[in-house]
């Protein structure tokens, strides 16, 4: 089925990733372009190219669409489109919640930039502290389309960590147990418990501030009573949890990448599978280094500073066994081996630097810096980011049946490295200079131009490296060579099949032995059988369903109303909701 | 490229555990409202004492009241279980008896929710008095929300009862609807003890 409406109604988990790419892409246009503006406004000292109003509209719409609009729905397109096929499955285990889940996450992504057309975007920052973002500092509507924009962006990313914890526990072909899985399914399982575990944390910080706000309540009203502290505790319980959100999966990618192309397993492969986990579990528990500066006293402060560090040991062990996995292997060097590399050399500066501000004597010198500006994007661009184009070289192949341009990647992997660290390495040291974060300008006494042209500058061939991206995809998508369902002699399951792969992926469920079942003539053949194999009739797939849409839209409009302040408005949005809901459990889910 | 005819597998119900998607997706979902009610829990806790005009909860919590609200939110949970067990057995009338139960004891429960909040309005305290009131009735608030949604849930499976569309093979239906009704029962249970007895 094609045309618009079989994608409006689609179930499939790859088409449902490709929408999730293609959103998300988008997005990081619309961010990339923010961070151009905030670049040509601290180009120069004491410069009003935008008013501050402006810029503070800029760098929260910067953070906030680059985290919950690009870099977690890009690997949610990856979990969509790759989870099921290397784990041998025909698709999610819920594949209409799948559908639901991307809905929602485009309108609220929507919704948020509509604040653009009332000239109230969010502008209190990504993190939004309290008590700025009260009616009383922040009387506009600017904070509620934040507020309600995230909400609603939480309902996708709970959804979808349920969907996606349960197709991996239950969905794994016969005999792909779970230290047989690649390390992305691995990473995807371990972000998705993150996802369903952190996000309720910030649905309740963000509660609490649409009460305040909408209904007189006095969570965050400190002549009440109300603490602000207490938005802090909540939003980096959620959001330290959300670093790694954001981190594993570019890990994961790369965890696949790196054997394909240095022809060897992946060292350890246990070891790097438990750091995975353990870094999810640890990284519950040192929120409040973000808040060293609140004053928690010492014995809070040597807890989060202990718990940091030790972070960084299963981080590193990750680290040492790329090398390790590199280390005499039959190293090729194309476009998604280079992104991973680069991810392994870039985040490990990140790293460094994180490991620096771990320590709370040397944070009170660094918090609210751009030295913090410079870490973070070297972790979630040089690590996140990086890692995730990393994935689109490596799967792009598989997705469209087509290889893309080598030349073009490799210009765009030299370009965005040098516009990379050209943009962020000086922020260290306009950082350790004084210059603050989320300052909308400078003076010239405190010589931080040279610093910040730099980063201008940086920031420009950063920008047009992505126009290299943009040229290739669009390119290799329409007259790309065609792809064998192998290109890159890969090890898992997703290569066993045909390039793009039938919508039902496979035929009959290919039976694994191995962590690596194409590298081992024997069971590339059985696998293959079957993999490749046409089947006498078509396996029956889940009908697709127009009631995920609905279902979305009344989520987007219970939401929405809440803004009017009338009570019963929210109703409306809900009735719609419950009326998607049912005509959805009605309908069968095959016909 | 060469491709053999085999016979396509339509095995919607295999599992790599054995248990069904719906289980282990519905445990992953109460795993994540957990989070979402200690969140809400813990900030009740937070703000206990620090209210600086009243009425402060010791005035105004009616504790006989809610135990006996209280305990007909636990017996809601006995009739869930004896619901399904009508539901497994096939008997109509056993499972329309006990979802009804449900139905009217949940609702029972909702009833004494709005007459402690109506209750509390009279006495002064609103969601703006102080933090007491403003974290008392979101959190009571919403576990009465998700109360209500549950209601909802039964009346929904009552009707299907009613209609004979409740077969002892659609047993997972009310199991999981039960695995709801129960754990919003274990959050009352939680919020009771650390709200009104612990003060």
């Amino acid at each position: 089925m094609t045309g618009l409406w079989s994608w409006l109604t689609t179930v499939d988990h790859k088409r449902i990733g490709v929408m999730y790419f293609l959103t998300s892409f988008f997005f990081f246009f619309v961010g990339g372009l923010e961070a151009l503006l905030i670049r040509i406004q601290l180009m120069r000292p004491e410069n009003a190219f935008i008013s501050a109003e402006t810029y503070s509209q800029m760098f929260t719409m910067h953070g906030t669409t680059m985290v919950f609009l690009v870099a977690m729905p890009m690997a949610v397109a990856f979990f969509n489109y790759v989870v099921p096929l290397q784990i041998g499955a025909r698709d999610v285990a819920f594949p209409r919640l799948n559908a639901l889940s991307f809905w929602v996450f485009l309108f609220g992504g929507l919704f948020i930039n509509s604040s653009f057309l009332f000239g109230a975007a969010p502008n209190t920052s990504w993190v939004g502290y309290a008590n700025l973002t009260s009616l009383q500092f922040t009387p506009g509507r600017n904070v509620e389309f934040w507020l309600i924009g995230l909400s609603i962006l939480g309902i996708s990313s709970i959804l979808g960590g349920v969907n996606f914890i349960t197709t991996i526990i239950n969905l794994r072909a016969p005999g792909m147990k779970l230290l047989r899985m690649p390390l992305f399914s691995w990473m995807a399982l371990v972000t998705s418990f993150l996802l369903v575990t952190a996000i309720p944390v910030v649905a309740v910080a963000l509660i609490l501030l649409a009460f305040d706000r909408f209904f007189g309540a006095n969570f965050y009203e400190v002549t009440a009573g109300g603490d602000p502290i207490l938005w802090q505790h909540l939003f980096w319980l959620f959001g330290h949890p959300e670093v790694y959100i954001l981190i594993l999966p570019s890990f994961g990618i790369i965890s696949d990448v790196i054997p394909t192309f240095s022809r060897k397993p992946l060292f350890g492969y246990p070891v790097v599978v438990y750091a995975g986990i353990l870094i999810g579990f640890i990284g519950w528990g040192v929120w409040s280094h973000h808040m060293f500066t609140v004053g928690l006293g010492p014995i809070a402060d040597s807890f989060f500073v202990a718990s940091t560090m030790i972070i960084a040991i299963p981080t590193a062990i990750k680290i040492f066994n790329w090398l390790a996995t590199m280390w005499g292997g039959a190293l090729r060097f194309p476009p998604p081996m280079l992104f991973a590399v680069g991810v392994v050399a870039v985040f490990t500066v990140g790293g460094l630097s994180g490991i620096m501000h771990a320590s709370a004597p040397i944070d009170l010198q660094q918090h609210d810096s751009y030295f913090v500006v410079a870490h973070f994007h070297y972790v979630l661009v040089g690590g996140a980011l990086m890692g995730l184009f990393s994935g689109i070289y490596f799967w792009f192949p598989k997705v469209t049946g087509k290889l893309m341009s080598e030349s073009l990647g490799k210009w765009h992997f030299w370009t965005t490295m040098i516009g990379f660290n050209l943009t962020f390495f000086p922020m260290h040291f306009a950082g350790l200079f004084g210059m603050p974060r989320r300052t909308w300008t400078y003076q010239a006494e405190l010589n931080l131009e040279t610093w910040n042209q730099l980063s201008t500058v940086g920031a420009f061939i950063f920008g047009i490296s992505s126009l290299f991206l943009v040229w290739n995809l669009f390119r290799s998508w329409k007259k790309g060579e065609a792809a064998p369902a192998n290109p890159w002699d890969a090890a898992t399951l997703e290569w066993s099949i045909p390039s793009p792969p039938p919508h039902y992926n496979f035929p009959v469920l290919p039976k694994v032995r191995s962590r690596e079942p194409l590298w081992d003539e024997v069971e590339r053949a059985e696998v293959e059988a079957v993999t490749l194999s046409e089947p006498e009739h078509e396996p029956e797939m889940p009908s697709p369903s127009f009631w995920p849409l609905v279902v979305a839209l009344g989520v987007v409009l219970s939401w929405a109303l809440v803004m009017t302040g009338v009570w019963w408005a929210p109703l409306l949005g809900l009735a719609l909701t419950a009326f998607g809901i049912f005509s959805w459990a009605f309908q069968p889910a095959f016909r | 490229m060469a491709r053999a005819a085999v016979i396509a597998q339509d095995d919607h119900h295999y599992t790599s555990t054995g248990l069904s998607s719906w289980k282990v997706g519905f445990w992953t979902f109460i795993g994540s409202e957990c989070l979402l009610f200690a969140s809400l829990i813990s900030t009740y806790l937070v703000y206990k004492g620090r209210s600086v005009v009243g009425p402060y909860p010791e005035e105004i919590l009616n504790i006989p009241l809610t135990s006996v609200s209280t305990f007909v939110l636990l017996m809601s949970s006995l009739a869930m279980v004896l619901a399904l067990d009508g539901v497994q057995r096939g008997s109509r009338k056993l499972s329309l008896i006990w979802l009804g139960g449900v139905i009217l004891l949940g609702s029972a429960f909702l009833g004494f929710q709005a007459y402690e909040f109506t209750h509390f309005v009279h006495e002064g305290l609103t969601i703006g008095t102080n933090v007491f009131g403003s974290s008392f009735f979101v959190l009571t608030g919403f576990h009465g929300a998700h109360v209500t949604g549950g209601v909802i849930w039964m009346i929904t499976l009552w009707i299907m009862a009613a209609r004979g569309k409740l077969a002892p093979a659609d047993s997972l239906k009310v199991e999981i609807a039960g695995l709801y009704w129960h754990f919003v029962d274990i959050v009352w249970i939680v919020i009771f003890t650390l709200v009104y007895l612990i003060q």
